[in-house]
């Protein structure tokens, strides 16, 4: 039996110039959260009608993301694939680091972030945020140990369970977090039970993109080849079975759920969010990643599947919001508060400096870490 | 029976009547206006709310917002898009027929509040008497009240706040919402700035759950509304003048 070894990554230039990426994005972010924190969020685009904005796209985008990083390392030990168990201590790694690039940005973009001791000691049972928060900091516990139990032979026979655990974790996890968007009675964009199960799907295909982008980034070409063709199949089905459940989500709500005008608002209107949807997130999210896949584009397909999926969220988040709420049924409402107008929001340079912040800090992690560890596959 | 002794049971019976409207009158009174102790918690016998008459509410009064922003020291700042409304005037137009209905539009102070359900830490509560508050000690600043709430009757604090007044506390970072004038209705006061302001009367406070009370008695005789109703929210705030 040929035992399978492992390596650091070297002080490629490809690891230099991730650090500083990651180290520039920090102090950027840094910048745009202190300056927020200090000004208050009145210098964001965020209001009193459009709630969470950019800050919040990225965050729920990079947690989602998180959950499917970890598809490879689930693919390994849940469903026992000899093929992928060498990628599955990077991909614990991806997932982890991308959960707390996101964790990070919400927390910057609290009204209080210094409150975030209250945050984790007064719990409040009844809301999904709370539970998200429990889920999210389990998560990392038990991806933490799932990496422990690959990277050392004395706990090794644990491997399995620790996946196991980690996988129906990270599915609950990533129902928890479309269910904060699912119990909102108020809105006709989020009042939907398939947001959980829509949020597990999306997952998989944008966890998947961040991680393949590292892989091709920092793996041996040698190895990296040998991999590449089955994890590209991979993510163009997943990609399709993402776009699938889009469609099911605009269906549903399209017929079952009575909302034709919000459907029409979000995928026809004059708004940038069809052009989001239909342009971003279906041509270069979703159609041109297929077809660059097939020609071995993995990092440019990769990519444009994460901007099709920070488009998608944006959507949905921000046209979720800007959509008004109905007081009296038949009746059109205004006032001073923009009662029965599409709010409009855009993203402040804060936003987006602080919003950058979360994939500096999943860079910053996993690059770290794999020169830390020895986390990718080696042939020698 | 003389005249006289029929004359006299007349006067005795009045003067009983008389006697023991006076004993139970100030009873009943004092129900509704006592203050109450700094340390005696609100009552679950008491349900506070509001009674708006959407036929008295006239377009482009806005009386009761004015005594509202006075009443709390909420003032304009960077704009109405960032500025805190605990209360605003909303008129709506019918679709199709043209009927225009206005009226204002706060905190509807929720029997099943959705604000309170998916508050992570617990700062957005209910009191006993129906009351939905902030906490702004707890609050984290994390807006998922304003996101859940079916009325937008919540405000988050954009920027950083001077000479706030004693009785409303605020700060930046928290969200805030109406809070039924609570430092009125704990020092013992029966009305709210906003029904107080109001030159029609269109608004009405008092105790749901006292049937002598003003507001208990209008809603049994007209009955009152209550906005987005197929939500099942029980709210606290009732209109009159609505579409079934």
């Amino acid at each position: 039996m040929v035992t399978q070894r492992y390596q650091p990554i070297t002080t490629s230039s490809a690891y230099k110039l991730s650090m500083v990426i990651a180290l520039v994005g920090l102090c950027i972010s840094g910048l745009g959260a202190f300056n927020m924190e200090h000004e208050g969020h009145h210098i964001t685009g965020m209001s009193n009608q459009v709630i969470w904005g950019m800050p919040h796209v990225i965050a729920i985008f990079l947690i989602v993301s998180a959950s499917g990083a970890l598809n490879v390392a689930s693919i390994a030990s849940v469903f026992n694939k000899d093929f992928y168990k060498p990628l599955a201590r990077l991909s614990a790694v991806v997932a982890v680091a991308l959960l707390v690039g996101g964790l990070a940005v919400i927390l910057l973009d609290l009204g209080r972030p210094d409150r975030l001791l209250i945050a984790m000691t007064h719990y409040n049972f009844s809301s999904i945020f709370a539970w998200n928060i429990i889920l999210y900091t389990g998560f990392v516990g038990l991806t933490l140990v799932y990496l422990w139990t690959m990277l050392d032979w004395q706990v090794e026979q644990y491997k399995r369970i620790a996946g196991i655990a980690a996988f129906c974790w990270r599915l609950i996890l990533t129902a928890g977090t479309g269910s904060i968007f699912g119990v909102l009675i108020a809105r006709e964009a989020y009042n939907i039970a398939i947001m959980g199960p829509m949020f597990i799907v999306l997952s998989l295909a944008y966890g998947l993109a961040f991680y393949l982008i590292v892989l091709d980034l920092f793996m041996d070409k040698e190895e990296f080849t040998k991999v590449e063709q089955r994890l590209s199949r991979l993510l163009v089905v997943l990609v399709l079975c993402g776009l699938a459940v889009s469609v099911i989500y605009h269906l549903a709500n399209w017929f079952l759920f009575d909302a034709q005008s919000f459907e029409f608002f979000l995928l026809a209107s004059d708004e940038v969010y069809p052009w989001l949807l239909w342009g971003v997130h279906l041509t270069l999210g979703c159609i041109l990643p297929i077809l660059l896949l097939h020609k071995h584009k993995t990092i440019l397909a990769s990519l444009l599947v994460i901007i099709g999926g920070v488009a998608q969220f944006y959507a949905l988040v921000i046209g979720g919001q800007s959509y008004p709420m109905p007081l009296l049924e038949g009746y059109a409402a205004t006032s001073t508060f923009s009662d029965g107008i599409i709010a409009s929001y855009s993203p402040s340079h804060w936003e987006l400096m602080l919003g950058s912040g979360g994939f500096a800090v999943a860079l910053l992690i996993t690059v770290f870490t794999m020169r830390l560890f020895r986390l990718l596959p080696s042939s020698r | 029976m003389s005249h006289f002794d029929s004359y006299r049971r007349r006067l005795l019976g009045a003067a009983s009547a008389t006697l023991a409207g006076l004993t139970i009158a100030p009873g009943v009174l004092l129900q509704t206006v006592q203050a109450k102790a700094d340390n005696e918690a609100a009552s679950s016998q008491q349900r506070w709310g509001l009674l708006i008459d959407t036929n008295l509410c006239e377009p482009g009064c806005d009386k009761c917002v004015t005594a509202c922003n006075q009443e709390h020291g909420l003032r304009p700042l960077h704009g109405p898009e960032t500025d805190a409304q605990w209360i605003r005037k909303v008129s709506l137009k019918h679709k199709q027929s043209g009927h225009e209905l206005h009226m204002p539009v706060m905190c509807q102070h929720c029997g099943e509040p959705p604000c309170v359900d998916v508050c992570p830490t617990g700062a957005s509560f209910k009191r006993a008497d129906g009351i939905v508050l902030v906490d702004r000690h707890i609050c984290i600043g994390c807006r998922y009240c304003m996101m859940a709430c079916p009325y937008k009757a919540r405000s988050f604090v954009h920027e950083k706040l001077t000479d706030q007044l004693p009785r409303a506390p605020r700060g930046k970072g928290t969200v805030e919402a109406c809070t039924l004038c609570v430092h009125r209705i704990d020092r013992g006061d029966d009305n709210t700035a906003c029904s107080e302001a109001c030159p029609n009367t269109a608004m009405t406070f008092g105790d749901l759950k006292d049937p002598a009370s003003e507001i208990s008695q209008k809603l049994a005789q007209l009955g009152g509304q209550e906005l987005r109703k197929k939500l099942k929210l029980d709210t606290g705030v009732r209109y009159q003048g609505i579409p079934a």
